[in-house]
């Protein structure tokens, strides 16, 4: 991959083959199917952060007319207490399900209890007055310091820390502790001349996807049952359907509607599995839908943390070691993303000394979900705030520390394997001669800088793709289009196979029409499935050259195939792919590629963000004045939307970074559960957020792709918290930089 | 008791009946099939469900059906001409404006309604006309690209 390779199609700019039904309204999104007979679901919530359910009656609700079906934990048959009782139950599904209906406990505000269906939605919500709950309300945990403190209630009795050197003895809200090391930490310190140590924390946020979560579904006793909803992963959502449910994988289809975002937050499933309950009973479809305050409150936002690092330098500006303990909540359960948090955390630097300690703590909140690099931004925002103040104590330019400490081909990670080729230093020097970088910082103006790292995964993808007697074709793909990735597999296919874009349609087929492919996340479907489409285009190319040869009685050997046009290199003649594929009929019938493959090599992205940011002295509103992200890309197959992935990266971590955070009462109600009090950044917010894209090629990847999708959510955090350091002339630990913890800071240095 | 309301929705005349706690959004989608319009909050916060209402661009979760009675609505699905797209669509489509596509309706009617109110906004009047259509996904920067983009070859079409 060293030498530049020409394309025809790969780094153009492309329209969307999706883009028409995008732009017209006709594209249909979760909540847009409606099917005849339907009926409506919903779901009745904890008023309380922690209680016992001492009773739960939903008799008053059964002998309703307008009740068609009720819905419960014990309708669950994997996990009920007879499932319990006889032994059968599925240990492992248990969290999901007691988080999807509550079993004898709530566990945090909005928690769903009990759900009905009526022929209506206003019925469905009136008719939950008639579940009577009884509740033992409980005092309820609501950040990590309480949770951890030797008097915290305990949200699971029978939980114990897993990671300790001894094994626990008594319960306790952490559920996990991870150590990771390398070299000798207290030496790497004794050799440094200047230290920071400093502790940091982030709030809890929410993805904040303008879609909220919704699902029309159709049991069916005689065949599969159909689920419709906008997922990431619709065979994930089958999969913990069908385990639930206690149903074989071949009883369920789930279509993939079209997705109104994600970033991590739709890889589970909420409403899918009660949905197919109530309509078991009651024999009809059924629609359900959240609402914007149950999206805030129930589904899965992303983990508050803690967090403390130390680094420590030579003066010549070498890092000689680096601490972290990083404590993660879960939310009501366990299972923060603590583990990619301390993976990631020093990633971006090559240094001998390492040590990093994890903690997983549930806490009376939604269990948290995947957002955008999971557990990244949390811990490298503490990470690279401080060495900003290092490299700061010692006299260096922020790139220029990195630069002499940054991670590259051979850097041994902390977490195993050593880093192939990355392009952190390309994105180091990109951000150096950037027009930001070299322009002066305005008056009143503070400049921040970070890095991030994301590993990227690959994994299992499946494609088909069918070509036409008149030689267009289908891409029929299984990975969710949260971002524009039709049109990448259509230029990936397009360079094989030499054919205009225009002329492959891709489809994200539902679960029967196409083999399992893994959710769309970790950054994985245009370099996955994109391979995927690659090696399906490879294998037609093969089989038109065997056409080919069949049609001028050669061996393939000696047919070549070009741009679309197969060549014979015995003498002159020549064929293009669509008469190929109109005369295939009398060649052994029509032409199909496909490749089913489990992605290895997936490359990390590197990133460096530089924001400006403008400080009002007086209120403590902090304006963003300019925003560059720089990105290490491997290949950009489509420019637009590998921007469109670093810049919309850069304002969700804005937000993070500036307003955004769940703020709860002292009993553990959320008070801004709507996009009026949880303000994600709006149009005016902003500035321009100038792209560039790095692209040090990724050698497993037959173009050169890397992830981009998540990595650009990192390196805001704290280079926004920089910048707000920088300009209000003091240090930042806390997120969000919201006016009121800004203003007080300003006040107290007065 | 339901109302029966007349009301012309993209051009067409429509009758439907409602009760009168339905807000428009809920008659356009649950009652009229039309999807196009999208929920976001239901609370007037995320502009997804943007209409024009006689004239004035509107949230139409915060309109009631019934007061569509004798008023002239338009909707994402009456912007495109049969198939063909309407410049603001095109540059929305050409400046890759949109990642997931749930905002997009909303936007497109919003930014309608911006140009026809002022065809030569500044960068800074666009993103404040805007302000009240939330999107995830774009951060923005190809979306106000594309609106002034639409602006400028609006006017030398006009």
């Amino acid at each position: 991959m060293s030498e530049a390779r020409e394309f025809k199609h790969i780094g153009q700019r492309t329209i969307r083959p999706d883009g028409f039904d995008k732009v017209t309204g006709k594209a249909n999104y979760g909540a847009d199917l409606s099917l005849p007979g339907m009926i409506w679901g919903a779901i009745l919530r904890s008023p309380h952060a922690h209680a016992n359910i001492k009773k739960l009656d939903v008799s008053r609700a059964e002998a309703s007319p307008d009740v068609l079906a009720i819905a419960t934990f014990e309708d669950f048959p994997s996990v009920n207490a007879a499932a319990q009782r006889d032994g059968t139950h599925r240990e492992g599904m248990m969290d999901t399900a007691c988080n999807i209906l509550a079993n004898q406990k709530v566990l945090y505000h909005g928690h769903a209890v009990a759900a009905i269906a009526a022929r209506s939605q206003a019925a469905a919500i009136a008719a939950l007055d008639l579940i009577d709950v009884e509740y033992e309300v409980l005092t309820p945990v609501l950040n990590i310091d309480d949770a951890i403190s030797a008097t915290a209630p305990i949200l699971h009795e029978t939980m114990m820390t897993q990671g300790l050197a001894e094994p626990a003895t008594e319960a306790s809200n952490v559920s996990a502790r991870m150590e990771l090391k390398k070299g000798d930490i207290e030496a790497g310190f004794a050799a440094a001349d200047v230290i920071v140590e400093r502790a940091y924390d982030t709030p809890t946020v929410h993805q904040g996807y303008i879609e909220p979560h919704a699902t029309t579904v159709v049991f069916n006793d005689n065949g599969p049952s159909m689920i419709w909803c906008p997922t990431q992963g619709h065979f994930d959502v089958r999969a913990r359907v069908a385990q639930l449910l206690n149903l074989e994988l071949g009883q369920i289809k789930v279509v993939a509607s079209e997705i109104g975002g994600g970033f991590g937050g739709k890889t589970t499933v909420y409403l899918e599995p009660v949905a197919l309950i109530l309509s078991k009973k009651s024999g009809r479809p059924v629609k359900m839908e959240m609402s914007r305050g149950d999206v805030f409150r129930a589904s899965g936002p992303a983990s508050a943390s803690q967090s403390r690092i130390k680094v420590g330098a030579k003066m010549d500006g070498t890092i000689t070691a680096m601490q972290a303990t990083l404590h993660y909540e879960a939310g009501a359960f366990q299972g923060s993303p603590m583990g990619p948090g301390c993976m990631t955390v020093f990633t971006p630097y090559d240094v001998e000394n390492l040590y990093v300690e994890g903690f997983d703590v549930v806490v009376n909140k939604p269990k948290v979900a995947a957002y955008r690099a999971p557990g990244a931004p949390q811990s490298e925002f503490a990470a690279e705030m401080a060495v900003n103040e290092l490299a700061k104590k010692i006299g260096m330019d922020p790139i220029e520390f990195r630069l002499k400490n940054a991670a590259k081909e051979g850097t041994q990670t902390i977490y195993g394997p050593k880093l192939k080729v990355v392009g952190l230093e390309a994105c180091l020097e990109a951000a150096k001669s950037s027009p930001h970088y070299t322009a002066p910082i305005p008056e009143n103006v503070g400049r921040g800088l970070a890095a991030g790292f994301w590993f990227n995964i690959g994994g299992q993808s499946s494609v088909i793709i069918n070509l036409n007697p008149d030689g267009t074709g289908t891409i029929i793909e299984g990975s969710p289009d949260i971002g524009g990735s039709r049109a990448s597999m259509q230029m990936m296919a397009a360079e094989i196979l030499g054919v205009a874009p225009s002329s492959l349609n891709p489809i994200v087929a539902d679960t029967e029409h196409v083999a399992y492919n893994q959710t769309t996340g970790g950054s994985r479907t245009t370099f996955a499935t994109g391979m995927a489409v690659v090696e399906a285009a490879e294998d037609i190319v093969e089989q038109l050259k065997a056409r080919a040869a069949a049609m001028w009685n050669v061996t393939a050997e000696q047919v070549d195939f070009k741009d679309g046009v197969a060549q014979n290199l015995s003498g002159e003649d020549q064929l293009t792919l669509a008469e190929i594929c109109a005369s295939a009929e009398k060649t052994g019938g029509q032409i199909s590629g496909r490749a089913n493959i489990n992605a290895r090599g997936a490359g990390p992205s590197f990133a460096v963000h530089i924001c400006d940011i403008k400080v009002d002295k007086e209120t403590g509103k902090t304006d963003v004045v300019r925003y560059t992200a720089i990105q290490d890309a491997g290949k950009a197959i489509h420019p637009s939307y590998v921007e469109g992935q670093f810049q919309g990266g850069a304002v969700q971590g804005i937000g993070w970074a500036l307003n955004e955070e769940y703020v709860y009462s002292k009993d553990g109600i959320m008070e801004n559960a709507g996009f009026l009090d949880y303000r994600i950044p709006l149009a005016s917010d902003l500035p321009e957020i100038e792209a560039i894209i790095v692209e040090v090629p990724n050698s497993f990847h037959p173009f050169g792709v890397r992830g981009v999708g998540e990595t650009g959510i990192i390196p805001p955090l704290a280079a926004v918290g920089t910048a707000v350091a920088e300009a209000i002339g003091q240090p930042i630990s806390s997120l969000p930089c919201s006016p009121p913890k800004i203003l007080k800071l300003l006040m107290a240095a007065r | 008791m339901k109302s029966h309301i007349s009301t012309t929705i993209n051009g067409d005349s429509v009758e439907f009946l409602c009760e009168p706690s339905q807000t428009l959004l809920q008659v356009l989608r649950n009652d009229l099939g039309m999807t196009g319009t999208k929920e976001g909050c239901g609370s007037g916060d995320c502009g997804a469900c943007s209409v024009i209402f006689d004239g004035e661009l509107v949230c139409a979760c915060l309109v009631l059906g019934v007061e569509a009675q004798g008023a002239a609505i338009e909707t994402v699905e009456g912007v495109a001409a049969h198939d063909q797209l309407h410049v603001i669509q095109e540059k929305f489509l050409e400046h890759a404006a949109l990642q997931c596509g749930i905002c997009t309706p909303g936007l497109i009617v919003s930014t309608k309604a911006l140009l026809e109110e002022n065809p030569s906004p500044t960068e800074a009047e666009a993103r404040y006309f805007l302000a009240g259509n939330l999107c995830r996904c774009t951060g923005y920067d190809k979306i106000i690209k594309a609106v002034m983009d639409a602006a400028a070859t609006m006017r030398q079409g006009a």
